[in-house]
């Protein structure tokens, strides 16, 4: 098990959660180490309960992890929810004026800052978090300089005073550990790396504006809003059409006509918002208009519990918009994934005219990860697939929009061409776009155009690969994911390992298509499979039994809004493989 | 991408360019006859090639336009016309972009997009054929329908009152509005050229009635009803005021023409920074690779 430093800063929201959480994060990445965070609120703007959770370390780091190495209480309630998360080594820093200590585990140091001694705070109500990011920074044993330089950067749009004052309070804290407090055995390690930090949202963004998308639409929605922010900042830059519609309704359809105009069209939202979206889907495959939607999810149904996770939206997406049709779904395995799989799938959507969506969630799209800047390519392979954009000679038989071909796909010419006219269409059409309709609806032509269209199937499923069984062969036990819960499913089977039971993972990204046979072929030999998802009823384990008829020895589930935690994994795994359960429902420790 | 035109000889565009694929499905007598004649001839008069125009549509009986006119056609969603045709204009902002529909689709399942389309001044003409009935689905009372009117879905007649999409436009921004008659193929015709020539929302609400299943608001009933704002001449269609007081009147008179439009505002792709460098489908798809640096410097 590779090593790693987890820091916990919690407090009320508006008490400024955030602010040490992106020190901590510059620091850490600044040094060349990697680092996940993840940030546990509320849907509340001031009150309530925010708790960060960054953890470092030299190498890859999956997710938040089990444990604190340092926990920064900003106010009673953190200290008396999370004190327990601290293991021997770990350490407490809070502000001795305003909270009493709660009792730590053995080998836990409590280090009470005097702060009204340390420094007038008076008029600046997250002075003591800055106190406390100095001191802890001086217990990790990093040097004050590298503190001092993100400081002036944090704040550099304030006025010199208030560089002034937050480098002073910091130097305070850093100061006053240095003589009173115990350093943390592990000295925070510095290698040559340097690591772009950045959350799910923005690497979707990004990959987007990597993608070539020129049009972005969106109405605001948690957890998807990272993303219209990120594209919002960027767009004069990027050169992309940003638009906030009146509805997710709008949003789709305004992509639509964009997408339909000849350039790429993206948009995000979260459950409810697809809700809306999925008339705007079948419109997407019915006039053969590619788009891709992001659908964030978070805890349903309904308005459910806006800031929480859940993987609990993949029949919607299944099932989203009525009939039969050919799309893509996808789902980011990780924050650097949310960037690489956006233009993936817009070859795919554009190749076979058809909507793809990208399946997200809380975790992925609001954490944040550390990845290495090369893994952000903005100049990935783009495959606009058969276009017709230039009217060459001007002599071409009679343009069918719908043409029946044998791979499906017929080439589309972009409006605006002469000698291209024609109708794109909702309603069932021929393969000049007349609706049959306006004829006669004509039995024979409905069913080669269904066939037309369905026969892209195939040629999806060419294109995106099977997944792959990561760790040893023969393992004990073999756990099954999809999307998200790759990080925290990765760390258990090393957990595991180290507990004697050998541990193998299979993870599913591309969702439909899904390769069936092929997962089939590798859990066939499998000793002891159990599926792990973030949902209540087992949501992808019934979609694979669907397709597959295969049905896993175990599941292991969570639906209380929060991700998985290593150990839940591990824990469950143990009482499934000793006989206890089939069905394992991790219980989330601490109330955040 | 480029699009090369170079090829094209110059020739006058005449009603027959724009002769659509298949003849109107349209119930014998229909009044949006009238107003697909009416479109085709603006576009004529204007001398826009059929391949700079777009003409899109939601569902409903009036809605299946696209298929009947030969332009860049989009037969879309019940009530999304508007949102499609602003991505499409976004997208291509050289397009001449005209969405077509009826009442239902527009003022009611599409009411929401109808009034931000037009506080958005998107340079799109919106043309409503607006029979007062739902005719597609067999004869439903619709968001115009009287007070009182019998209809399928109000056997006893309506109690619901109707809106003034005029009025509504008004209030919601609309930099050009107007209201035609489908039996009055002149005039309408001139009001079409001004809404489409005209840089902004362009709002034009059309009496097309429905010959089977609105047996109040009959060409008869209207013929003798309608009166033109333009035979005043001293009717400013400047004055915002003026042009509201007018499209509220409604009974034995019912004012049709231009009842209100102004230029000043800018339109919502020449609002759009982004658009400057020209159509948006015509611009590079990459980021260049100094810009790209800048993003990811920025998260270390």
């Amino acid at each position: 098990m590779s090593q790693s430093f987890a820091v916990g800063i919690g407090g009320a929201a508006g008490q400024g959660v955030a602010t040490p959480g992106d020190i901590f994060a510059k620091i850490f990445s600044r040094r060349g180490l990697h680092l996940n965070a993840y940030n546990a609120y509320q849907s509340i703007i001031r009150g309530g309960h925010t708790f960060l959770t960054v953890r470092t370390g030299p190498q890859k780091i999956s997710n938040t992890g089990d444990h604190l190495d340092l926990l920064i209480p900003l106010n009673q309630d953190t200290m008396d929810r999370h004190l327990r998360l601290l293991t021997a080594g770990g350490a407490c820093l809070y502000n001795a004026d305003l909270i009493q200590p709660g009792a730590p585990a053995a080998g836990v140091q409590l280090c009470p800052m005097p702060v009204s001694n340390m420094a007038d705070i008076t008029r600046n109500k997250v002075g003591q978090n800055t106190l406390a990011i100095g001191a802890a920074l001086s217990m990790m044993g990093v040097g004050f300089p590298a503190l001092e330089s993100v400081l002036v950067e944090q704040f550099r749009k304030k006025e010199q005073a208030v560089i002034d004052e937050n480098v002073s309070l910091a130097r305070a804290g850093y100061d006053y550990a240095t003589q009173n407090f115990k350093p943390f055995a592990w000295a925070l390690p510095m290698t040559e790396a340097r690591y772009a930090v950045l959350s799910g949202n923005a690497a979707m963004a990004m990959g987007g504006a990597a993608a070539g998308v020129k049009f972005y639409s969106a109405y605001p929605m948690s957890p998807a809003t990272g993303v219209l922010h990120w594209m919002a900042a960027h767009a004069r830059k990027a050169e992309i059409m940003v638009r906030q519609v009146e509805d997710e309704i709008g949003v789709v359809t305004m992509a639509i006509g964009a997408a339909h105009a000849g350039v790429r069209a993206m948009c995000a939202t979260s459950g409810g918002g697809f809700a809306l979206m999925s008339e705007g889907m079948g419109l997407s495959a019915q006039a053969e208009i590619p788009i891709v939607v992001i659908d964030c999810q978070r805890a349903g149904p309904s308005t459910g519990v806006p800031t929480k996770t859940e993987q609990g939206d993949l029949w919607q997406m299944l099932g989203a918009g009525f009939g039969d049709y050919p799309k893509v779904i996808a789902a980011p395995l990780d924050i650097a994934d949310c960037f690489k799989l956006i233009p993936e799938i817009f070859n795919i959507t554009d190749r076979f005219q058809c909507p793809g969506i990208v399946l997200c969630d809380l975790l992925l799209s609001e954490g944040r990860l550390s990845v290495d800047p090369k893994e952000l390519d903005f100049a990935p392979v783009i495959d606009r697939g058969e276009m017709i954009t230039s009217n060459g000679s001007g002599d071409h038989e009679p343009y069918k929009r719908y043409k029946i071909t044998e791979s499906g796909v017929s080439p589309r010419a972009i409006p605006g061409l002469p000698g291209y006219t024609h109708v794109v269409s909702s309603d069932e059409h021929d393969e000049d776009g007349v609706l049959i309709s306006d004829e006669y609806t004509n039995a024979g032509k409905r069913r080669a155009m269904m066939e037309k269209r369905m026969r892209k199937v195939d040629g999806i499923a060419a294109s995106v690969p099977p997944p792959e069984l990561y760790g040893p062969a023969n393992a004990d036990v073999t756990l099954i994911g999809w999307g998200s819960t790759y990080g925290v499913i990765e760390e258990a089977c090393e957990l595991l390992r180290e507990a004697g039971i050998s541990a193998n993972y299979l993870i599913v990204r591309w969702l439909v298509p899904l390769h069936g046979d092929a997962i089939v072929d590798m859990l066939r030999d499998a000793r002891h499979t159990i599926i792990v998802e973030n949902n209540f009823s087992g949501q992808f384990a019934r979609y694979l039994r669907s397709e597959t008829s295969f049905v896993p020895d175990g599941n292991i589930r969570k639906y209380d809004g929060e991700p998985f935690a290593p150990h839940h994994i591990v824990e469950a795994v143990k009482e499934q493989l000793a006989g206890k359960t089939k069905l394992s429902v991790p219980v989330h420790e601490i109330m955040v | 991408m480029a699009t090369d035109t170079s090829v094209v000889a110059p020739k006058a565009i005449s009603m027959a360019d724009y002769k659509g694929r298949v003849d109107p499905d349209w119930c014998p007598g229909c009044g949006d006859f009238g107003v697909l004649a009416a479109v085709q001839k603006a576009l004529v008069e204007l001398q826009i090639p059929k391949h700079e125009v777009a003409t899109i549509s939601g569902i409903g009986c009036s809605s299946n336009f696209p298929g009947f006119i030969e332009t860049y056609g989009m037969h879309t969603l019940h009530g999304r016309a508007l949102p499609v045709a602003t991505g499409m204009k976004l997208a291509n902002h050289a397009m001449t972009v005209l969405v077509t529909g009826g009442d239902g689709d527009g003022f009611g399942i599409g009411c929401g997009h109808f009034v931000h389309a037009m506080r958005r001044n998107v340079d799109l003409t919106y043309i409503v054929m607006d029979n007062q009935i739902y005719g597609l689905t067999t004869g439903q009372t619709s968001p115009t329908s009287r007070i009182g009117m019998k209809t399928k879905s109000m056997p006893y007649g309506n109690i619901e009152s109707p809106l003034s999409p005029v009025a509504l436009a008004l209030a919601a921004g609309a930099t050009f509005v107007a209201r035609g008659f489908s039996g009055d193929q002149k005039h309408l015709t001139e009001l079409l050229k001004r809404g489409i020539e005209h840089k902004g929302f362009s709002f034009i609400d059309v009496f097309s009635p429905c010959v089977t299943y609105n047996h109040d608001n009959t060409f008869q009933w209207f013929r003798p009803r309608v009166k033109k704002l333009e035979d005043n001449p001293d009717y400013d269609a400047s004055d915002w005021n003026v042009a509201m007081e007018k499209s509220v009147i409604w009974g034995e008179e019912i004012p049709i023409g231009k009842f209100f439009e102004r230029t000043d505002l800018p339109t919502l792709h020449g609002a759009e920074p982004v658009l400057s460098a020209g159509p948006l489908v015509h611009q590079n798809n990459r980021i260049p690779a100094d810009v790209a640096k800048t993003f990811i410097e920025e998260l270390m």
